[in-house]
């Protein structure tokens, strides 16, 4: 038993050296702190927690480098559970969960959990279903088991097409997401933060593979769950006096409750004055509205009634002061109809701003029963597709193959949802303090005293945090605050008054976050295409190391094509990170599911059900979604082509269905698959089988 | 290989584990959210008791899911001796 008592001092090894990191990274921020007390610049601090984290993701890369098929693919298959599991926590938290996700709970309240739930709930079918499986399997990739499992190159190519497509979209977002926290971090421009930040991905991914993506990502982990943790806490101390934020804070939540109805009720002093600003807000609305139907005579009748005013006031000798205010609105009237048309476009988009506040407990708030009957349908259907998605994206369950043993893949999908339940089931503690804080210290408060946080963050970003006084009554009223989901989480150090090393500290755990999701990203992508393109289909005599050479080669492409469409700033990234979700679940759940649950399943049915589900997916997403639609041209209304009433975001919940269908009616009328195929089920089913036809060890 | 009536038993029950898991990831995420506005609407400790489960509840039967199930199918590889380094 050498073998194992060699793992048990690796995972001793491991230990002892990760808690000495966490101990170091604890003292750098303290040190930190202590210089900012002695007056080091803020630029200064930003500047040395960007290069100290990634020239620590670096140097891991650089110790853990490698061109050994088996450690560049899986990293030896020697990670023991415990890390594994942080490492596919960090490899599952993007940007947009560490950053994201607590500003869309502030904003869409119980709606918000449909994200906390399906991106939690899907490691349940993670470990019923594949990763034991999976593991059991032990190749390399996704398309692997697709490719032995159905028979040939045709499934294989179908998965690496697939892993592609939902793997591309999302490392976009990340490398996105880097861009804009690297320049926040610095003050450099969002395109060199872009390749600043693609060079701490590479140097890491492409000198040693999985093996170092693992042990960085086990490293990111560590430094996003205590960035995310020290302003929650602290913020939970101010608001209640316990720093357990995920117990107590029901409680703040009933007082958030008790003052969301208060500004709501008209009738109450402060709800009077939220209603008199919701009411200009709605004015300004419809006027704008009205000229844009007018449009386009109404162009020439403002601009005459502009110019009659300055004539007016000139005529009846009115102050200088007047005349100034009134030549000024028609100097800034706009040059032409079209200019005029996009301007009270915008103006008539605050009617967004003339609803009443959200009820941030309520379930499915909407106006009339069958507005809350479609609330609730879509918000079951996005955790759907979340929950299937999650248990089909090919970053994630790469991530068991590295795991020494079955046994060992199980306990590892615990402790994955374990360390990303931490930050999951904080989020929305989070989004309550701050929404209690914005409720009551800030609503309320005068213009002249507004606290030390909001003048900061609407100087650095109107998109983030605007306040204007709309009524021109010198108190801050809650219609009059624009928020941007982004700065619940960015901003909350300060909120709780923290030192400025904490919000240095958070926006280097928004990296981790990120760079950790991008690097899981970029290898799936690079080994689909050269481990299942280059290696099993178009030269399969090729060496370990051309092997190798070859991923390298494509990492960086693939890297750099990324990081070019990221720097375009193309529309609606979230959006396509959610698209993701459901092009994974519907391209590969049923046939992984299957592939594994029922022996008849066959190769052609498999591929026909993956390509139907993906192509409807795809279909209703590109007639249905607002930027989808324009780039594909389609110009049918959008009621036309919805069905049920599903948001496109949730197209996923058609797609599954229809592949499992598809699997099940083609492999019934399809002859059964051969003797061989179905050893290789009975082989991952059962962890002790040796398969005759497959090849188990890991090289 | 020839399979066993060991195995077949084996595998049943692991079939059997996985659907009452199922079910119970089913409840908690689709019933609970389902009648998030009548059943479960109650007060639960200051939160309404469907808030509570979305943002908490749910999350930690998840993880005991996933727990429970590992314990219970690393024991069962002991028990129908197909567990890995065991060989027949």
């Amino acid at each position: 038993m050498s073998g194992a008592t060699s793992q048990k001092a690796f995972t001793a090894q491991l230990k002892k050296i990760y808690t000495w990191y966490t101990g170091g990274f604890v003292f750098f921020v303290i040190a930190l702190t202590i210089l900012e007390l002695m007056g080091m610049p803020r630029q200064w601090i930003g500047y040395v927690f960007l290069i100290a984290t990634v020239l620590l993701y670096a140097g891991i890369g650089v110790m853990s480098r490698t061109s050994d098929a088996s450690e560049y693919y899986v990293a030896g298959r020697r990670v023991p559970a415990v890390f594994n599991g942080m490492a596919t926590g960090a490899d599952w938290m993007s940007a947009a969960s560490f950053i994201g996700m607590a500003g869309t709970l502030y904003l869409q309240g119980y709606s918000g959990l449909a994200f906390i739930m399906g991106w939690t709930g899907g490691y349940v079918l993670v470990a019923l279903f594949l990763a034991p499986y999976l593991r059991k399997f032990g190749q390399f990739t996704i398309p692997d088991f697709l490719g032995a499992r159905y028979g040939g190159n045709l499934a294989r190519f179908v998965g690496v097409l697939i892993a592609i497509l939902c793997s591309f979209v999302y490392v976009v977002a990340q490398i996105y997401g880097v861009g804009l926290i690297t320049a926040r971090l610095t003050g450099l421009s969002f395109e060199v933060g872009v390749f600043v930040g693609l060079a701490g991905i590479l140097v890491c991914s492409f000198l040693g593979g999985m093996k170092a993506v693992t042990w960085t990502q086990v490293a990111q982990y560590i430094i996003l769950i205590i960035a995310y943790m020290i302003p929650v806490v602290w913020l939970s101390v101010k608001h209640t006096g316990i720093p357990l934020p995920q117990l107590v804070y029901g409680s703040v939540l009933q007082k958030v409750t008790a003052r969301e109805a208060e500004l709501i009720d008209a009738k109450t002093p402060a709800g009077a004055k939220e209603a008199e600003v919701r009411k200009i807000f709605a004015d300004r609305a419809s006027a704008a509205e009205a000229k844009l139907k007018a449009l386009p005579g109404s162009y020439d009748t403002e601009k005459a009634a502009l110019q009659k005013a300055v004539d007016d006031a000139k005529a009846a000798n009115a102050a200088p002061e007047v005349v100034a205010a009134a030549q000024k609105s028609l100097d800034g009237y706009p040059k032409d109809a079209k200019a005029a048309e996009a301007a009270w476009k915008r103006d008539a988009a605050v009617k967004a701003r003339a609803n009443a506040p959200l009820r941030h407990a309520e379930a499915f708030p909407a106006k009339d029963d069958k507005a809350r009957d479609i609330a609730r349908k879509n918000f079951l259907a996005l955790i759907f597709c979340l929950m299937v998605g999650t248990a089909a994206l090919p970053h994630i369950l790469m991530r068991y193959y590295t795991t020494p043993s079955v046994k060992e893949a199980r306990s590892s999908v615990f402790w994955s949802l374990f360390f990303i339940f931490l930050l999951y089931f904080t989020a929305p503690a989070l989004a309550v303090l701050v929404k209690f804080d914005v409720y009551t210290l800030l609503v309320g408060s005068e213009f002249a005293k507004l606290p030390a946080w909001v003048a900061s963050w609407s100087k650095v970003d109107p998109s983030l945090l605007s306040i204007v006084d709309v009524n021109k009554d010198g108190i801050v009223q809650l219609a009059e605050i624009a928020i941007g989901g982004d700065i619940v989480v960015l901003a909350t150090p300060e909120i709780a008054g923290l030192p400025y090393v904490i919000s240095g500290l958070v926006a280097a755990g928004g990296l981790a976050a990120a760079l950790s999701t991008a690097d899981g990203l970029l290898l799936t992508i690079a080994n689909a295409l050269s481990h299942d393109l280059y290696y099993k289909m178009i030269n399969p005599n090729a060496s370990t190391a051309t092997r190798v050479g070859v991923s390298k080669a494509l990492l960086l492409v693939v890297a750099l094509l990324a990081a070019y469409v990221a720097s375009l700033k193309v529309a609606d990234i979230l959006f396509l990170v959610s698209a993701a979700f459901s092009l994974a679940a519907a391209g590969f759940f049923p046939a992984l599911v299957l592939g594994i649950f029922w022996k008849r399943t066959t190769g052609i049915a498999a591929v026909l059900g993956m390509v139907a589900g993906t192509v409807v997916t795809f279909y209703y997403m590109a007639t249905t979604q607002p930027w989808m639609r324009s780039v594909f041209g389609v110009t049918s209304p959008v009621s036309d082509n919805t069905w049920w009433d599903i948001a496109p975001i949730s197209a996923g919940v058609f797609g599954v269905p229809l592949g499992f269908a598809i699997i099940i009616i083609v492999s019934l009328i399809t002859p059964a698959p051969k003797r061989e195929v179905q050893e290789l089920v009975e082989h991952v089913r059962y962890p002790n089988l040796r398969g005759d036809t497959m090849n188990t060890t890991s090289n | 290989m020839q399979l066993t009536d060991k195995h077949r038993e084996y595998w049943s029950r692991n079939l059997r584990l996985t659907a009452v898991l199922l079910a119970i990831w089913f409840v908690v995420t689709f019933v609970v959210g389902f009648l998030a506005r009548d059943t479960f609407s109650f007060n639960f400790l200051g939160w309404p008791f469907a808030f509570w489960m979305g943002a908490q509840g749910s999350l930690v039967v998840y993880v005991v899911i996933i727990w429970y199930y590992a314990r219970y199918m690393n024991k069962l590889d002991q028990e129908y001796g197909v567990a890995e380094g065991e060989e027949e």
